[in-house]
């Protein structure tokens, strides 16, 4: 289950083609498949005009925020005062979402080339691939394969021999979901705790160590390749829907459906047919209840609005929720919304930094509410402050972790109310024991 | 009761080495608090407070602020744990498949017990762990460094036989 499969007809297969093929993770096996093309080419080219490509092609970041790469790439300085830096954003530890973890275990050479590229582009010198602490196989993978790349020539004080110095390194996290978040992220490769910092200063001025820094996803950076290759027309005909979401972008399906796994589509491909054709559809008998489209963070969609929703930036945007990292959670109709909401504060509860108080207090007390709820012990007045709570949780913080344990909790009560309800007046027997 | 014994230092010869050539890729010495927390954890199997003041001679840095970092990120252990350490992903997607049964096998075929309870053999420790990043191959598990996905509450009894 979930491990690379046939391609289906009506995926298209870009950073997923090799998932699969053990020989793609090495050095040779990535150059037969036309790996490092990109990243010569690209060595020869203007480091405008690279930003330009990337900016055309509508690039637009897969880590969950949707910016575009291109301009992003555009706020680092033109004259270097410093060091810049490109920090590879590997923590992807979003509930729901692991697509990362595939590109670097299946093809770690072209998650090389698009750092390598990319650092030309920003001046970078230095790249570190902050990869998360449980990916111990990716990681192993990654160092494998950059070994490769430096005893290869692609990296090093000559990277292929344009006499431009790349290094990149593996630093590895240890277990905390909050260094996902950009400034998270760069205060744990400072040897700091993961805690958000303020903004702004944005890194492209004040970042890494203080210097200028762009923080892009896995996929982002994998897709860049692509780009340089194929040019920035051809990848922003890759649109569905809306000319806005580009390229293809992989969806990572889990929960409660027949066939879970990675499937790379093109942006704006319905979740319907994701959901039912690519993916096998329910299991025996079931029906789907709910989906969340863009990992943990996102507003759940009932059945109708999955029916009806565009898998672009636009189309999720359309029915009341957002696209973030593209994890696919599916519940069928014997899942327990209420347990399952509950599951997810208790994750955000769990991984909160406790800087601000409206996340350390609120993302504890909502999970706290929720387990009292499924004690049967709940009040009809909880389910006004569980909301009450999540207002006071959503655009109030450093970062939007907060955001995220209240997005479930609203769309949840929004649109299950009668799951709640029926713990609430004995309708349904308590399923946790009372705190 | 554990016997106190006393704290063997890690960065000498190879490791102090190895730690040399990490720190050349950093601006400063903090940079290298992870890695060197790793290499700790790698050499002790957990965090002692003298390896946390260890780490803060060779980085430079004041113990508090070791003790913060690593008292901030889940993977380190800030006490002993059994020889194998088993961590279960029990969020939603992995949860909504069933996850739960595996953690109860766990805890049943390794004696554990209980949640973050060492077996009395000393052999393992198991916890539910927050979203492993493998969501479509549940239950995905950690048992060390070995990554393992798909695992069933069937399949316990033969996992944790390789490592006993």
């Amino acid at each position: 289950m979930g491990y690379p499969h046939e391609p289906h007809p009506q995926e298209t297969v870009l950073l997923s083609q090799y998932f699969g093929h053990k020989e793609a993770r090495t050095y040779d096996g990535w150059v037969q498949r036309g790996g490092y093309e990109a990243l010569e080419k690209a060595l020869s080219m203007d480091r405008e005009r690279i930003i330009d490509e990337i900016k055309e092609a509508g690039l637009r970041g897969r880590g969950g925020a949707g910016f575009p790469a291109g301009v992003k790439w555009g706020f680092m300085p033109k004259e270097p005062s410093g060091p810049h830096y490109l920090c590879c954003n590997a923590d992807e530890s979003e509930p729901g979402t692991f697509k990362d973890r595939e590109i670097m275990r299946w093809t770690p050479h072209a998650l090389i080339e698009g750092c390598a590229i990319t650092q030309y582009a920003i001046r970078a010198e230095v790249c570190f691939i902050y990869i998360r602490g449980e990916f111990t196989e990716a990681i192993e993978i990654m160092e494998l394969a950059l070994a490769e790349a430096y005893a290869r020539g692609v990296l090093g004080d000559n990277a292929m021999g344009s006499g431009q110095r790349l290094d990149m390194y593996v630093h590895r996290g240890a277990g905390a979901y909050i260094c996902g978040e950009e400034t998270a992220l760069m205060n744990s490769i400072e040897g700091k705790r993961g805690n958000p910092r303020i903004k702004p200063p944005f890194p492209a001025a004040r970042g890494l160590f203080g210097m200028p820094t762009t923080i892009n996803n896995v996929e982002t950076l994998t897709a860049v390749p692509h780009i340089i290759n194929r040019g920035s027309s051809w990848y922003k005909s890759l649109s569905l829907s809306n000319p806005r979401s580009t390229g293809t972008k992989l969806f990572s399906v889990c929960g409660q459906v027949q066939k879970p796994g990675n499937y790379e589509v093109v942006m704006g491909f319905p979740l319907k047919d994701l959901l039912y054709d690519l993916c096998g559809g329910m299991r025996d008998g079931r029906t789907l209840k709910a989906c969340i489209p863009g990992g943990s963070s996102v507003p759940i969609l009932n059945r109708e609005e999955s029916e009806a929703c565009l898998l672009d930036y636009e189309g999720c945007q359309n029915v009341g929720t957002m696209l973030g990292s593209g994890g696919v959670i599916v519940f069928d109709d014997s899942a327990d919304m209420v347990y399952q909401i509950m599951r997810l504060t208790h994750f955000y509860a769990h991984e909160s930094c406790a800087q601000c108080t409206q996340c350390r207090e609120g993302t504890a007390w909502t999970t706290r509410i929720l387990q009292r709820i499924l004690a049967g012990e709940g009040a009809m007045e909880d389910l006004d402050l569980l909301l009450d709570l999540s207002e006071h949780m959503t655009g109030r913080t450093i970062c939007p972790l907060a955001d995220s344990c209240a997005a479930p909790v609203v769309s949840g009560i929004n649109k299950f109310r009668n799951e709640f309800e029926a713990y609430i007046n004995g309708a349904k027997p308590a399923t946790v024991a009372a705190v | 009761m554990h016997q106190k014994t006393e704290y063997q230092p890690v960065f000498t010869g190879e490791q102090r080495e190895k730690l040399d050539d990490i720190l050349q890729r950093y601006p400063n010495k903090q940079a290298a608090l992870l890695p060197a927390l790793w290499m700790v954890q790698d050499a002790h199997g957990w965090i002692p407070e003298d390896g946390m003041v260890e780490i803060a001679e060779v980085l430079g840095l004041t113990a508090a602020h070791v003790k913060g970092v690593a008292t901030f990120y889940t993977m380190f252990h800030k006490h002993p744990v059994g020889e194998h350490f088993i961590q279960v992903c029990t969020t939603s997607p992995c949860n909504v498949c069933g996850a739960e049964d595996v953690v109860h096998a766990f805890l049943e075929h390794t004696g554990c017990g209980e949640l973050g309870a060492t077996s009395p053999d000393g052999k393992f420790t198991v916890i539910e762990v927050e979203c492993l990043g493998a969501c479509g191959f549940v239950t995905p598990i950690l048992i060390d460094d070995d990554f393992i996905d798909g695992v069933t509450p069937e399949m316990v009894p033969e996992l944790l036989a390789r490592y006993r």
